[in-house]
């Protein structure tokens, strides 16, 4: 099973890298695909069932475009910080909680916080993330969890986990 | 004709976000206030521009897309590895910082949060 799932996974990146339905080409992607998928069945993840879950599939793809909307708000709003003459921000770092538990998912969350607005993702420990953020609204745990990483768990809870 | 002014428009606000960056690297305080600009505008900016010249000649808008998804994945990462090796070869956040909760469970060996997981 584990096998199966990988080799697609793998031919899919084949085809979508390579850009040709050329018959030739196809064919050494899925022997190549398959090859590396028995000498290395966890190159799909340690849950590979979880490719073949289309919800997963419609989640990310509406995610592409709330990620898209907070990233264009974010850089708006440094840029419009930085060409401000009094140079308003108010920078700290604070800790903040989440849920996810799975690698993939925090490796994700951790990426999006340090794309969007004003926020920086520090380090990581266990459950705890620490985020350099420039205009800190919320000092505590649960109020700057609720500013910053709420948004974007909604989507990756079902993505990942 | 349509596709080419609006892949010179794109081109036009990328290289408009890559100044504002560069700009923000000069007028910001500190070294992680530095890395904010210096990560999402390069980001946004590069995207936009990559993503310009993909339309601009519709033949490589695939191509594009791909390295736009690279950047992506990769550029976060490094200026996350930036900010954390800075904070533990102990740069000071700047005078004006609200707090450094960071540096607080530093002290304490961060034993809490290793437990709770």
């Amino acid at each position: 099973m584990n096998v199966v799932v990988s080799t697609i996974v793998l031919f899919v990146i084949w085809v979508i890298m390579t850009q040709s339905f050329d018959p030739q080409e196809m064919s050494v992607g899925l022997v190549v695909a398959a090859i590396i998928s028995l000498m290395a069945p966890g190159v799909a993840g340690p849950e590979p069932r979880k490719w073949l879950q289309p919800k997963r599939y419609i989640y990310a793809f509406i995610y592409i475009f709330y990620f898209l909307y907070a990233m264009v708000k974010a850089n708006i709003d440094v840029a419009l910080r930085v060409i401000n003459p009094k140079l308003p921000i108010n920078p700290g770092i604070v800790k903040v909680k989440t849920k996810l538990k799975t690698n993939a998912g925090k490796l994700a969350l951790a990426n999006s916080i340090t794309l969007t607005p004003g926020t920086l993702s520090v380090d990581i420990k266990g459950k705890y993330l620490y985020i350099h953020w420039i205009d800190v609204k919320k000092p505590d745990i649960e109020g700057a969890s609720q500013e910053i990483v709420r948004g974007f768990e909604r989507f990756l809870e079902v993505i990942f986990e | 004709m349509i596709y080419k002014i609006l892949g010179e428009v794109l081109i036009f606000i990328g290289a408009l976000f890559l100044f504002l960056a560069g700009l923000g690297i000069v007028r910001m305080p500190d070294v992680y206030n530095r890395m904010q600009t210096g990560t999402k505008a390069t980001t946004l900016g590069a995207i936009s521009l990559i993503m310009g010249v993909g339309i601009y000649h519709p033949q490589w808008i695939f191509k594009t897309g791909i390295i736009s998804l690279f950047i992506l994945l990769t550029n976060p990462v490094s200026s996350h590895s930036l900010a954390r090796a800075s904070h533990n070869s102990g740069i000071p956040l700047t005078k004006g910082s609200v707090l450094d909760r960071y540096a607080e469970d530093k002290k304490k060996g961060f034993k809490e949060e290793e437990n709770d997981s």
